[in-house]
Order: C-alpha cells, then structure tokens, then sequence
C-alpha cells in the first residue's frame, strides 16, 4: 500500500515519463507530445493530453494507463482533460523519441515535410531514412499503414519494408 | 424500427429548438459517421491489402471526428442525450446527413468517386472552419483538417489513376460519375440552419468555397483525362431528413447492437 504525499508537477511530470503508447510501445507519451500540461491543485491532478489522429483508439487507453499509473503511487483524484486545440503536430515529438522510434525499427516524422496538406499530388515526405540501412533511397508503398499515425515505405538499398511515422503538421 | 416503449424515443423529439447551432453540428456529425460506416464496410475486401488499410483508416479518422461533433451537439442541446444516444438511437428521418454518403460503395470506383467529391468539400470546409467564431467548432476543424488534407491527396490520386488507368478501371469511373455527380450539389447548397448560420457569420457563404473547389475537381479531372461533367440535375433532401432508401439498411447494420440490447455499454 502505498500512501500518497502532496503531488508535485515535477514528480507527476516523472511518472507519466514511464506510460507508454500501448500501439508503438517504446515511446513514452512524453516521447511522443501528447501531454500539454499538468496541473496539481490540493490533491487533485488533472493532466491535459491531446490526441494524435482524431479517431485514434489508443487515446482512450493512454487516460487509462495514466490513472493506473498515478493510483499506483496513490494519487486517485485524477482528472484527465481532452484538448483539440492546438491540434497536435508530429513536431512536438521529442528527439529521444524520435531515436527511440529508429531504433525500433519504424522511421521518425522528418519535420516540415507534411505532403497532405499541400495536396502535392503523387509526391512523398521527402528523405525518409531507411531504419534499417540508413539509406534515404527509399519509395512510398503506401500512404496509410498499420496504424493512423503510419505510412509503409520500402528501401530500395536492402528492400526492406518500413513503417514510417507520417509527418503531421 | 424504433422501439416504442423506449423512454429515450420521446427525448428523440426535443420541446424546445436549441438554434441553428444544434441541428449543424448534428449534420457534420451524420455526415462523418455514416461515411465512416460506408468506408468499414470494405474492411476486409478491398481490392489490394493497401487499400482496405487506407479504407478503413479514412473511416476511423471520420469516426473520430463524428465523435467530436456528437459530443459537442449533445452539450449543446442541453437534454441529456449524450453521443451515442444520437448516433444510435435516432431513426433515418432524423438524420442529417447529405444523399452522397449514404450511396452505396458499389465497386471500387464508385467508392473512390464518392470520397473524392466530399473529401473536396470537406477539406475546403473545415479550411473556411479555422476562423469560426465558435471556438469548439474551430478546434474541432483544426484537427480534423490536417486528416481532411490527406484523404483529399488519397482520392485525388484515386482519381488520376483510375481515369487515366486501364479501359476498364476509366469506364467503371464514368460510370460512377454517371450515378454519383447528382449528389455533389447538395453538399453546397445551405438547408435553413446552415444559411442562419451563414447570417450569423459563423458558417462561410457556400459560394466562397466553390472556386477553390471547382478548381481542384479541374485539375484532378485534367490530369484523370477525363471531360467536367457537365450540369445535372442535383438531388438532395438529406440534409432536412428525407434519404434514399439506402440509409434505412446502413442503420438498421450501424443500429444493431444498441437496438437489440438496450443500454448495452462497452
């Protein structure tokens, strides 16, 4: 049993370091710039998270890990606020996160090369790294992969087949 | 059918009219949902592996969006009701969605026609959307718009390819062109709410968001091969209730759990 001291936001701050995005694993929701601010107020906590893709189901499991992670430390009065605006970007992915993603085998989001939103027909985000071989000759398979926040790339060095974590801004 | 002994059926018809507001934001969200059901019916038999993972990431991007705007016309009309009240317990009179949706995904290329001619409003919509005075609209729209942009570049390309593809994938095009074109002109064309909305300055004026729209439907029909359809006749209706019989069998599939099952909760 543990017994709650008087949260701090750093310490909240350190424990929600420690939940991970039930669908890419080894990043932290930190890693990934979900949370957007804490706020500790007597006893209560509310922390205020926003989502990736609108429809994306692991939001729903991120607001429960949260909880279960704080009861642990016996922090139960949590509130978990939902923020659309501003909406998220994949440029709040933190660079520890983005090694993390590498090294895992998927390619991180390169900044400022977002193709939806122009509407550039056929084109692809531009230099996406092979995670494998670290070749940027690399071609676009398809824009929506396994999850929302993926596209399938394919290496045209050593072939491999890749999920790229879409730059979104 | 409804089921008559069912309290929540009276709520159904609220007493008191909460503005133009309600009934707007209850059509953006009929619109989302029920193509998002259209797109996940092809989970599992699209035409390469790809494109059924495209398909049904399409479907849960809407999803996610239909949801933002359920929630927000449930706070809204202030009776209640919350999201899944009105996205499962509301007959096919009651919705609000426009004829195009509802249409059948037919093959391929029909499905692909469909996407593109609401994904082109729909992009250019909740662009104009970023600037409403109703904050919680804006930031739905700033969210929704970036996943918008990006179905847009998928059913353009769609378009480009089947048109300017094979004989066969360009007359299964036309042929879509032929059944669907009708319907694109409703999106367009305010009901009652949206032109007080209009008056109100909340909604933009249709009209400013046609150039912008015919402009891409140019360039992507140029780079397809294929000739602008020319003027039809538009139809409409269900943006005030009255559908194609379509609706009726999507929500009866849509509908199931909850009807069945009362209160049944996840």
């Amino acid at each position: 049993m543990v017994t709650a001291a008087a949260p701090t936001e750093a310490h909240i701050w350190q424990l929600l370091e420690e939940v991970s995005d039930p669908e890419v694993p080894v990043l932290s929701i930190l890693d990934l710039g979900i949370v957007r601010a804490v706020a500790v107020a007597g006893d209560q906590i509310t922390v205020t998270i926003t989502p990736t893709y609108s429809g994306c189901p692991a939001m729903n499991v991120i607001a429960t890990e949260i909880r279960l992670r704080l009861l642990a430390e016996g922090y139960s009065n949590v509130v978990i606020h939902n923020q659309l605006s501003p909406a998220w970007t994949t440029d709040w992915m933190s660079q520890a996160g983005r090694e993390k993603l590498e090294a895992y085998g998927i390619a991180p989001p390169v900044d400022g090369t977002a193709t939806g939103h122009v509407l550039n027909l056929f084109g692809k985000d531009t230099a996406v790294r092979c995670p494998v071989c670290k070749s940027t000759h690399t071609h676009l398979v398809s824009q929506f992969g396994s999850t929302a926040c993926k596209a399938h790339y394919q290496c045209d060095d050593c072939l491999e087949p890749f999920d790229y974590f879409k730059c979104h801004n | 059918m409804l089921p008559q002994n069912d309290s929540r059926v009276a709520a159904a018809t609220p007493a008191a009219a909460p503005g133009p507001l309600f009934p707007f934001v209850l059509q953006l969200a009929d619109t989302s949902l029920i193509l998002a059901h259209r797109l996940s019916e092809w989970c599992g038999h699209g035409p390469v592996l790809e494109q059924d993972l495209a398909m049904a990431n399409i479907a849960l991007d809407l999803l996610g969006e239909a949801r933002s705007y359920y929630q927000y016309a449930a706070e809204l009309e202030g009776q209640g009701r919350t999201e899944d009240d009105l996205a499962y317990l509301r007959s096919a009179v009651e919705y609000r969605n426009p004829l195009l949706v509802e249409q059948p995904n037919n093959d391929f290329a029909h499905t692909i026609l469909r996407q593109f001619l609401f994904d082109n409003f729909h992009y250019h919509l909740l662009k104009a959307l970023l600037t409403c005075p109703d904050t919680q609209l804006a930031a739905i729209a700033e969210k929704s718009v970036k996943e918008a942009s990006y179905h847009l570049k998928w059913s353009s390309e769609w378009v480009i390819r089947l048109g300017d593809g094979t004989p066969e994938s360009r007359q299964r095009l036309e042929k879509a062109i032929a059944t669907l074109w009708r319907f694109g002109e409703e999106l367009t064309t305010a009901t009652p709410s949206e032109k007080a909305l209009q008056e109100l300055g909340v909604l933009p004026d249709y009209a400013t968001l046609l150039p912008a729209m015919q402009a891409h439907t140019a360039y992507v029909f140029a780079e397809a091969t294929l000739p602008l359809p020319g003027p039809v006749f538009g139809q409409q209706g269900g943006k005030t209730g009255r559908h194609t019989e379509h609706l009726g069998y999507l929500l009866s599939e849509l509908q199931y759990m909850q009807r069945t099952y009362p209160g049944l909760t996840w």
